[in-house]
């Protein structure tokens, strides 16, 4: 399966990150190479192997359930194109909430 | 509000009798915890918006999540309380979509292996039968932010420019609890769910790991309703059992016990409309309606693939040892449904009175003021006739109106008392009642400062009872004359006399023993 160039600029609009022309061509090449890397990888015998998600050999590592500071509204919205009413601003949703 | 083109329905007697239903429901639960599933951000409700958030709950590159050790402890308990078994592995994935609710364009929830399955739930039916619902999982995940939907001309979805978001929800610890098919319920569908959804209510609630507050969206179901060809009477036969599932819909978002009901009545009629005339049930996601009662189409179901679910590389597997899963146990409360039977037992309540006491909200309230002197009998009276009357002159429901009028277990119990030692009769009592929810004290101090007390002199009461009847000389004959009925009158008078302070039924006893009539 090979990547196409409208695959590259639809996820670019899914991911609402706004790509050139010159960086939809470089894109779909980066993507392309790494596909192909992971293509081979995958040509790999796995046969009996267990998958593995995590390379540590950590389980059960929590948290106690103490309230920690986090961001201000102000800096949690410095990043956000557009905002409103101290809200993130986005472009209206098709679906229903 | 709800604009669209009605769907036709069969009735539902019709429905039922050419197909039978199957359900599977989710529910949704809000755990209670003081900070978010992976991160601690504050979960208090009503804070400004986008107050709650740090790099973990927005998504922000190179942020860290670990799991809450609360939120873990909750599953596995809700899990153990629904009889589940908890997988010694488990893992969190990523439900991956394209949708600004989650800022990180994926919510953390778990998939192929979740802490608990493979449990159950006998839920009781008005008519003392049970149900028993398979539980297929019950696993960790997170909730979603909050939009708002501006510039459309009714504020809804539909229609509008751009949406406002708040991510302070966004984190929010959730367990799902997912059921199997529920075969078998046939007409009965629509109160099995509702059953169902209130015993697992019970059950949270008992747990202490959430507010289960349906009308605030704490606790919220999806209704999944299929139907398939009627073969047989008897929908838990094995015929029936056997013919394959139709397609089903999936109602989200249904939040009272009383809409889970409509909502599967509505959805079996709605379903049986579109097979009778040999059409094909869409699998979608309806949308429910409460003004209206009924369900409108959503949009179609994805795939569980389109979601790209794979395991979360940032979190560590959870796997629970043997011991923690025992030590959890040992906190689980006694079944609510257990606990109830042996209540109903121990106060020898029927099985109307129970239910009353129940629907009331008076289990609790009950149970103690039996636990503080007073007998089962007098508590329920006093809560559910006395209180109860009062607090829907006030509109209230009886725990808030108590609440509000500092009025206690312990009160109803020192009441119970003064009754049943004879210092006050039920008439005083009911004054000294009035009393202590106008915040006049104790009852002991409401009594001694209203003076309440029955007269125990007995030659007082008796001297009364000899003018009485002396004054009245035509009924004390009737009496002598064996009209026993007649003393009625007398003792009104004698309590009279008394103030109302005397003890009817002595009075009565003595005033048939001066006419040789008892
Ligand atoms: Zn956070």
């Amino acid at each position: 399966m090979s990547l196409t160039r409208d695959d590259v600029a639809h996820l670019a609009s899914l991911a609402r990150i706004d790509l050139s022309e010159a960086e939809l061509d470089r894109m779909l090449g980066e993507l392309t190479v790494i596909l192909d890397a992971v293509a081979l990888v995958q040509q790999a015998p796995t046969d009996g192997v267990e998958p593995m998600s995590h390379p540590l050999p950590l389980t059960n590592v929590t948290r106690p359930d103490v309230p920690r500071p986090g961001l201000t509204a102000e800096e949690a919205l410095s990043g956000a194109p557009e905002q409103e009413q101290q809200r993130f601003l986005v472009p209206r949703i098709l679906a229903e909430d | 509000m709800s604009s669209h083109a009605a769907e036709p329905v069969l009735s539902y007697e019709e429905a039922l009798e050419q197909f039978d239903p199957v359900m599977g429901l989710e529910v949704h639960v809000e755990l209670g915890t003081r900070t978010k599933m992976f991160c601690g951000c504050s979960t208090q409700f009503g804070a400004p918006p986008n107050t709650h958030v740090c790099p973990v709950c927005l998504g922000l590159p190179g942020a860290l999540p670990v799991v809450n050790e609360i939120g873990v402890q909750s599953a596995i308990r809700i899990g153990l309380a629904l009889d589940c078994k908890i997988a010694p592995w488990s893992r969190f994935a990523r439900k991956n979509y394209f949708y600004p609710d989650m800022p990180k364009n994926f919510q953390t929830s778990q998939y192929d292996e979740p802490i608990a399955v493979d449990g159950h739930l006998d839920v009781e039916l008005e008519d003392g039968t049970y149900y028993r619902v398979e539980i297929e999982r019950a696993h960790m995940e997170e909730d979603t932010g909050k939009s708002l939907h501006v510039g459309g001309a009714t504020g809804r979805i539909h229609g509008a420019d751009h949406s406002l978001v708040d991510y302070n929800r966004a984190g929010i610890p959730l367990i799902e609890i997912v059921t199997k098919p529920m075969p078998g319920a046939g007409a009965r569908a629509p109160e099995v769910a509702r059953a169902y959804v209130s015993a697992l209510r019970d059950i949270l609630k008992s747990l202490g790991v959430s507010d289960v507050k349906m009308e605030e969206g704490s606790m919220r179901a999806d209704v999944n309703l299929s139907l398939r060809p009627k073969v047989a009477a008897d929908a838990t036969g094995e015929a029936q059992l056997a013919v394959p599932l139709g397609t089903r819909s999936e109602t989200k978002n249904v939040n009272s016990f009383r809409s889970v009901e409509r909502a599967v009545r509505y959805e079996i009629t709605r379903h049986a409309a579109v097979l009778a005339e040999g059409g094909r049930v869409l699998q979608e996601t309806r949308h429910w309606h409460e003004d209206t009662g009924v369900t409108t189409s959503g949009r179609e179901k994805s795939d569980a693939d389109d979601y790209r679910y794979f395991p979360e590389p940032d979190l560590v597997p959870v796997a629970p040892t043997p011991e923690m899963v025992e030590a959890l146990r040992a906190t689980l409360p006694e079944p609510p449904a257990a606990r109830r039977k042996r209540l109903q037992s121990a106060w020898g309540y029927a099985d109307l009175e129970m239910r009353d006491v129940v629907n009331a909200g008076l289990l609790e309230v009950i149970e103690e003021t039996v636990s503080a002197g007073a007998s089962s009998t007098a508590a329920r009276k006093w809560w559910l006739g006395e209180i109860a009357r009062r607090a829907s002159a006030d509109a209230m429901d009886v725990t808030a109106y108590a609440a509000e009028r500092g009025v206690t277990p312990a009160h109803i119990a020192e009441l119970d008392g003064l009754v049943a030692s004879g210092r006050l009769n039920d008439s005083m009592a009911r004054q000294v009642l009035d009393g202590v929810l106008d915040g006049e004290g104790t009852p002991t101090a409401v009594a001694d400062a209203r003076g309440l007390e029955l007269v125990q002199d007995d030659g007082a009461l008796e001297a009364a009872v000899d003018a009485v009847i002396a004054a009245n000389a035509g009924v004390a004959d009737k009496i002598r004359e064996g009209k026993v009925a007649a003393a009625g009158a007398l003792i009104g008078q004698v309590m009279k006399e008394l103030k109302g302070q005397a003890d009817a039924a002595k009075a009565r006893e003595l005033i048939l023993a001066k006419l040789g009539a008892s």
